[in-house]
């Protein structure tokens, strides 16, 4: 008679973690931070199709990183999910933490049910209407929800981008600081990032029913250069 | 409610209608036939192509049968950034059409990543209106008008549509419901072919008087309770509403010019 070969449950979930998280490390960093007027997504990506950045509902963004594939399936599938809420009640019943604990669900269930656990780390962020109420969701690839009111370091170097930035960031800047700060701790002290290098986008309270906008070529540059 | 998965063959793509049709959550009308003297009808709305880009604009009556059931309900609705859509026929339905179009070429453009052409947008309202020709049948039709600024064309386009899903470009002006004949009548007399902006949103507003002189169910300028067409300007800046203060003093321009004081 066959025996099952027996394989521990600590080792298994560790075996599942070491393997989602070097999927994770090999690719490029990102972050997400408030702003004094709204909240800034940032990623070093060098491609202009291949967005790891995108807009979810009115007022919620969208960040991934780990394998294009995966976190591209659970962008679409967040915005599929906040269009039938909104379509079913009413667009202000919308938000993002309920749309974190979605993707928590998902992201859990791959990690534990499925053949592998999705390789992805992925951040959504909502404004409110005041710049306290704004708010980031942190998600790891097992289904792990952090909030913060502050900035989050997701994929590649987090650790050694997440000191770089928290050396000179401040709440309450505006604008053109935080994305500075942000592109400079994604570069590091060998490196400079240009606007070909980025993808950036915001979420921005002056921008009417969907705060949604991507800031690219020219005008990334001009932000860059008033450093 | 969970996260909505598909398989890659099942996968609607940007389609909101097919997700929603996947999940099987369609909207539907119809079981039987319908008196239509108890359905609330929008009457009429028009579209005018000017220089920089299109006027629309509608009167803000709606019936039921003889009755009047709304005085100040709205027939013109943004529906993106750059393009617009005005409904006549069944209320309900209309507006319901009205929300669904409005998401979908919302939908499709968060998914993409990129916005849906003008065409393809007239293209997908001509798809709802097919769907929804068994309702039609049984009285409750939907004849809108889409009009907007192709970007790539950089200039101001219109369409009309027929119950059957039928869409019909036109190069001047469009209009629909139940006033739309009186309308059609003044700005086929009154468009040059090189309308201004300003000249636009008159004649929208001359056009909508006639048709409320001729038509029951087309409701006029109101300056008693304040009332006035709901009138959008789309052109390279997007879609824009003009505020009932400015309608009201080009409605008193008209009427002084009609009585020639």
């Amino acid at each position: 008679m066959n025996m099952p070969m027996y394989v521990s449950p600590e080792q298994l979930m560790k075996d599942r973690a070491d393997y989602a998280r070097k999927g994770i490390t090999r690719g490029r960093t990102a972050i997400v931070s408030v702003f004094s007027d709204g909240v800034l997504l940032c990623a070093e990506n060098p491609s202009n199709t291949l967005r790891k950045i995108g807009e979810i509902y009115d007022r919620i963004g969208f960040i991934g990183v780990g394998k294009y594939n995966e976190f591209d399936q659970l962008r679409v599938a967040g915005v599929r999910h906040a269009d039938l809420k909104g379509y079913s009640f009413s667009r202000e019943d919308v938000d993002a933490r309920w749309l974190a604990n979605q993707y928590a669900q998902t992201l859990g269930q791959y990690f534990t049910h499925e053949m592998k656990p999705l390789e992805v780390e992925i951040a959504i962020a909502e404004i409110g209407e005041e710049p306290e109420s704004d708010q980031i969701f942190h998600l790891l690839y097992d289904g792990t929800v952090m909030d913060t009111e502050t900035f989050v370091v997701i994929g590649g170097e987090t650790e050694t981008v997440r000191a770089r930035l928290e050396e000179s960031w401040k709440p309450n800047q505006p604008l053109e600081t935080v994305l500075n700060q942000a592109v400079n701790a994604l570069a590091g002290p060998d490196r400079t990032l240009k606007a070909d290098d980025l993808e950036v986008a915001v979420l921005g309270r002056g921008n009417g029913r969907r705060a949604f906008r991507r800031i690219e070529n020219e005008t990334l540059d001009e932000h860059l250069s008033e450093n | 409610m969970t996260l909505p998965r598909f398989s890659p063959e099942s996968d609607p793509g940007p389609d909101f209608l097919g997700l929603l049709q996947r999940l099987e959550r369609s909207p539907s009308w119809g079981a039987g036939s319908v008196d239509t003297n108890q359905i609330t009808h929008g009457t009429t709305v028009v579209a005018i192509q000017t220089l920089e880009g299109v006027v629309m604009a509608g009167d803000r009556r709606a019936t039921s049968g003889h009755l009047i059931s709304h005085r100040t309900i709205e027939k013109v609705f943004p529906a993106d950034q750059h393009s617009g859509v005005a409904i006549a026929g069944a209320a309900g339905p209309a507006m319901e059409m009205v929300r669904l179009f409005q998401l979908q070429i919302e939908h499709y453009e968060k998914v993409e990543g990129r916005p849906l052409s003008l065409n393809g947008k007239a293209n997908q309202l001509s798809q709802m209106l097919r769907s929804n020709l068994p309702a039609a049948l049984q009285g409750l039709g939907v004849v809108p008008i889409f009009a907007g600024f192709d970007e790539k064309l950089q200039k101001g386009r219109l369409f009309e549509f027929d119950i059957t899903g039928g869409r019909y470009e036109e190069k001047d002006f469009a209009a629909s419901g139940s006033g739309s004949l009186h309308a059609s009548t003044v700005l086929k007399l009154r468009h040059t072919g090189k309308l201004s902006t300003s000249e636009g949103i008159d004649l929208s507003i001359e056009a909508l008087f006639h048709a409320a002189d001729g038509d029951s169910a087309t409701g006029g300028p109101d300056p008693i309770r304040g009332i006035y067409p709901v009138v959008a300007v789309i052109n390279s800046n997007g879609f824009t509403r003009i505020e009932d203060s400015e309608l009201a003093t080009r409605t008193d321009t008209l009427i002084s010019e009609i009585t020639g004081d």
